[in-house]
């Protein structure tokens, strides 16, 4: 669709309208639309994420604001436990995309391996953020006692809890797959199928939004400074 | 955009079994309609009674004992945060939004009725929470309804413990509603339009409740975000918006925080919120004017991109609210242009409706009035706007009565006069009864009159620099005693107004208790919520087969149409005279 084009129709012409086609199938309807509510639902996540970076570039240029990572002695300057968990939710992620391949295929069995593993690997990657959590909070690096290491728990914790309202429904998918008899044919795979897609864009797309985080927290100041800049601040 | 009628093709319409599924757990859009209808109306009283409260302060300094600057201070913030969030938006967009949208496209219902359900059972746990602080220890808020840091959580300001937490708790409610609501709004309005409703026949109404859910799903976000860091900044402290500072003589320990950068985030909501208000008000008032005007909307096209543009560029203005925050004084003139170039389709708006209504054949019936009484608080609100856009301007009337004149009406009476002429004009729809009459239009006249007799005179404060938000003026040296008999005269009509509210109470339980049922389509609109089988529409709205739509919702007064309006599913050639009937017609008139 054209939206200019839609905008400078004239309606004020009368036409008649013909009869409808025939309708689209039920499920492939509902599938669509939900998968327009997604679209738009990942909009507001991403205006979420967008602002609280946006106020942590702008915080990041105050005198108290210390970088978590830039020189050697910062707790993420060496990464590495960051980059197990974001291992973990790339494989999560992978998962949710073999469930949906094998979803097309009618494959129930890998269908219900491939969501199981989607879904501990994500319960896995937030475990293992708590594990980063207590790290930190084991060497002194406090949720108030600077701004920096106020948005690393602000940002993990917002992203998890996505996660987690993510998982609720993955897991209401995955209950509905292994109750339902595999003979259920077509319908019960369209609705089956359309779920796990919504799913997979959304683990997809908190895999995205991770890597960014991931990305903003582990930078040195000067990289703040630069970004900051950037941003007008 | 590909677009399919539902109703078609979903087999499962969640039929009502019981009392319970039809009336408490219901997932029709006209049930949840009026749940939050009645829910917002009845919280709106309250703050209808808050402000009558500030007005006897303001009115009568010292003469009631139950009102102390704490006091005040909580009788202003809950006043302003009910009315803005937890009245208007809601009843514009969980009332008036889930009523009419599939009503007015064509549909069954919206097209995820149980995530419609929970969006009102959670917008009423908000207003419960909300509710809940005025009856803790220290009360509600009184942050004000901007809820600013540093003030909101420190010591000294009422209710600085559970009030801002309760209301914080509250607001992230709310959205988590907002958000549940509008996504079905919005693939509603783009996925469930029935056969022949294209975009550019939807009624403007619609348009206006489909920019708005678009403001509120991208707008909101800043809102939840400023209210978990203020959050965290209170219950945990850190220190995001809070600078180093020494309260009532004790050093905090809060460090580097910035508060303007909360205002920032606030108004980045809290000026698109302004146009999630009017938006739909606009569309709303557009459909009255047309119908009781017997002709089309003036400008459709212009008014669909006047509803657009100004649902962008209303992104782009938030720091018009901020000119005295101590921001860089170059923004302050980069947001003086876009609030001047935003007057510009708005202006547009006003024109039309003024258009629409040039010789059109008006029946002045009680929506009609108050559809005309809104152009001119409209108009005046939208003046006094351009005075506070300019920052040479808005310094000195900044945080003074003018700008409390200005917003109540722009955004307060003039949504208002728009929900009573819908009230009125959608009534017979929601119940199949008529308000009567008499009593609507003294209602009309009080609230009309009394708004400008209670708004007028604080402009005239405002330019003497009366501040606003205190609790008492007395002593101060450069505000006249005038000022306090003006002062006066404001209550004594704010009180007059409040209790003609009660005129439209009583019409409607009236009418309730009335067997009298109006007939179909009573003001003879062509949109398609009143061509329903049945008035009030049914569960399922349309019957066995879903309406066609062959034309947009204002064919008034066609030549040559067979009657006067010509409803949305009546195809082309039905609704025109042959030339024999036509010559006849013409001979008669």
């Amino acid at each position: 669709m054209n939206f200019f084009s839609t905008l400078s129709e004239k309606p004020w012409l009368a036409t008649n309208t013909p009869q409808p086609a025939p309708a689209i199938n039920a499920i492939t309807l509902l599938n669509y639309q939900k998968r327009i509510a997604l679209k738009f639902f990942l909009a507001v996540v991403t205006v979420i994420f967008s602002l609280f970076i946006i106020t942590f570039l702008e915080r990041s240029q105050f005198p108290d604001f210390q970088a978590l990572a830039g020189q050697p002695w910062q707790p993420l300057s060496d990464p590495w436990r960051l980059w197990l968990n974001t291992g973990l939710l790339v494989a999560a992620s992978a998962a949710m995309q073999l469930a949906l391949h094998y979803a097309k295929h009618e494959r129930r069995g890998v269908v219900l391996v491939a969501t199981g593993v989607a879904l501990v690997l994500t319960v896995q990657f937030i475990l293992a953020q708590l594990w980063v959590w207590s790290l930190l909070n084991d060497l002194g690096y406090y949720l108030a006692s600077n701004p920096a290491n106020s948005y690393f728990y602000l940002f993990t914790a917002v992203h998890g809890v996505h996660l987690i309202g993510g998982l609720l429904v993955l897991a209401w998918v995955f209950i509905s797959l292994s109750r339902r008899p595999a003979a259920d044919a077509q319908q019960s795979w369209a609705r089956v199928g359309g779920n796990l897609k919504l799913c997979a864009n959304y683990w997809h797309y908190l895999l995205g939004i991770w890597f960014v985080l991931f990305a903003l927290l582990t930078s040195s100041a000067e990289t703040y400074q630069l970004l900051a800049a950037l941003c007008g601040f | 955009m590909t677009h399919t009628a539902i109703a078609e093709q979903i087999d499962e319409l969640h039929d009502p079994s019981s009392f319970i599924t039809r009336y408490i757990w219901s997932q029709d859009h006209k049930v949840i309609a009026v749940q939050y209808a009645i829910t917002a109306i009845l919280v709106g009283l309250v703050a209808l009674v808050l402000s009558g409260l500030m007005r006897l302060q303001l009115g009568f300094p010292d003469s009631f004992d139950f009102i102390d600057p704490a006091s005040y201070l909580q009788f202003v913030t809950m006043h302003g945060m009910i009315m803005v969030i937890y009245l208007l938006t809601a009843l514009l967009l969980g009332g008036f939004g889930n009523y009419l949208i599939p009503l007015m496209i064509g549909a069954r219902d919206m097209v995820f009725p149980y995530l419609n359900m929970l969006s009102f059972w959670m917008y009423l746990l908000s207003v419960l929470v909300l509710m809940s602080s005025f009856f803790i220890s220290g009360g509600p808020t009184g942050a004000g309804w901007t809820l600013y840091p540093p003030q909101a959580i420190l010591a000294g300001t009422p209710g600085y413990n559970g009030g801002i937490i309760l209301m914080l708790v509250s607001l992230a409610i709310f959205i988590v509603a907002f958000t549940m609501g509008g996504l079905n709004y919005v693939t509603t309005i783009l996925q469930a339009r029935t056969h022949g409703m294209t975009l550019m026949r939807m009624p403007l109404s619609i348009w206006g409740i489909f920019v708005a859910t678009i403001l509120g799903l991208l707008a909101f976000p800043a809102l939840l975000v400023s209210a978990i860091m203020m959050l965290l900044d209170k219950l945990a402290g850190t220190s995001f918006f809070m600078p180093a500072i020494v309260s009532l003589g004790e050093s905090l320990d809060y460090n580097g925080g910035s508060p303007v950068l909360f205002q920032h985030l606030f108004w980045f909501f809290g000026h698109p919120e302004v146009y999630i208000v009017a938006l739909p008000a606009f569309g709303m008032v557009s459909d009255v004017l047309s119908v009781h005007a017997r002709k089309n909307i003036f400008g459709y096209r212009m008014m669909v991109w006047a509803i657009v543009a100004i649902g962008g560029l209303s992104f782009i203005v938030w720091a018009h609210h901020m000119y005295v925050s101590g921001m860089n004084p170059v923004f302050g003139f980069f947001f003086a242009t876009t609030t001047l170039i935003i007057a510009i389709p708005t202006a547009i708006k006003v024109y039309n409706w003024v258009l629409t209504l040039w010789r059109g054949n008006i029946r002045l019936t009680t929506p009609m009035l108050f559809a005309i009484g809104f152009i001119f608080t409209f108009t005046h609100g939208g003046l006094t706007g351009l005075f506070l856009g300019n920052v040479v301007i808005d310094l000195p009337l900044s945080d003074t009565y003018f700008v409390v004149a200005h917003f109540h009406m722009v955004m307060g009476v003039s949504p208002i006069m728009v929900l009573f002429a819908a009230i009125y004009h959608w009534f017979p729809l929601v119940s199949g009864k008529m308000l009567h009459t008499g009593l609507g239009k003294t209602h009309f006249w009080i609230t009309f009159l009394g708004t400008y007799a209670i708004y007028l005179p604080m402009h005239y404060l405002g330019f003497l620099g009366v501040p606003r938000r205190y609790y008492s003026m007395a002593g101060t040296d450069f505000i006249p005693e005038s000022a306090q008999t003006l002062n006066a005269g404001i209550t004594v009509s704010a009180i007059i107004v409040g209790v003609a509210q009660l005129l439209f109470i009583i019409n409607v339980l009236i009418t309730l208790r009335s067997k009298k049922r109006t007939v179909h389509n009573p003001w003879e609109a062509s949109s398609l919520e009143w061509q329903t089988p049945q008035m009030p529409p049914v569960h399922g709205n349309w019957g066995p087969k879903l309406p066609i739509v062959h034309r947009w919702a204002y064919d008034y007064c066609v030549p040559g149409a067979v009657e006067d309006f010509t409803p949305q599913n009546v195809p082309v050639d039905a609704a025109h005279l042959s030339e024999g009937e036509a010559e006849a017609q013409g001979d008669r008139s």
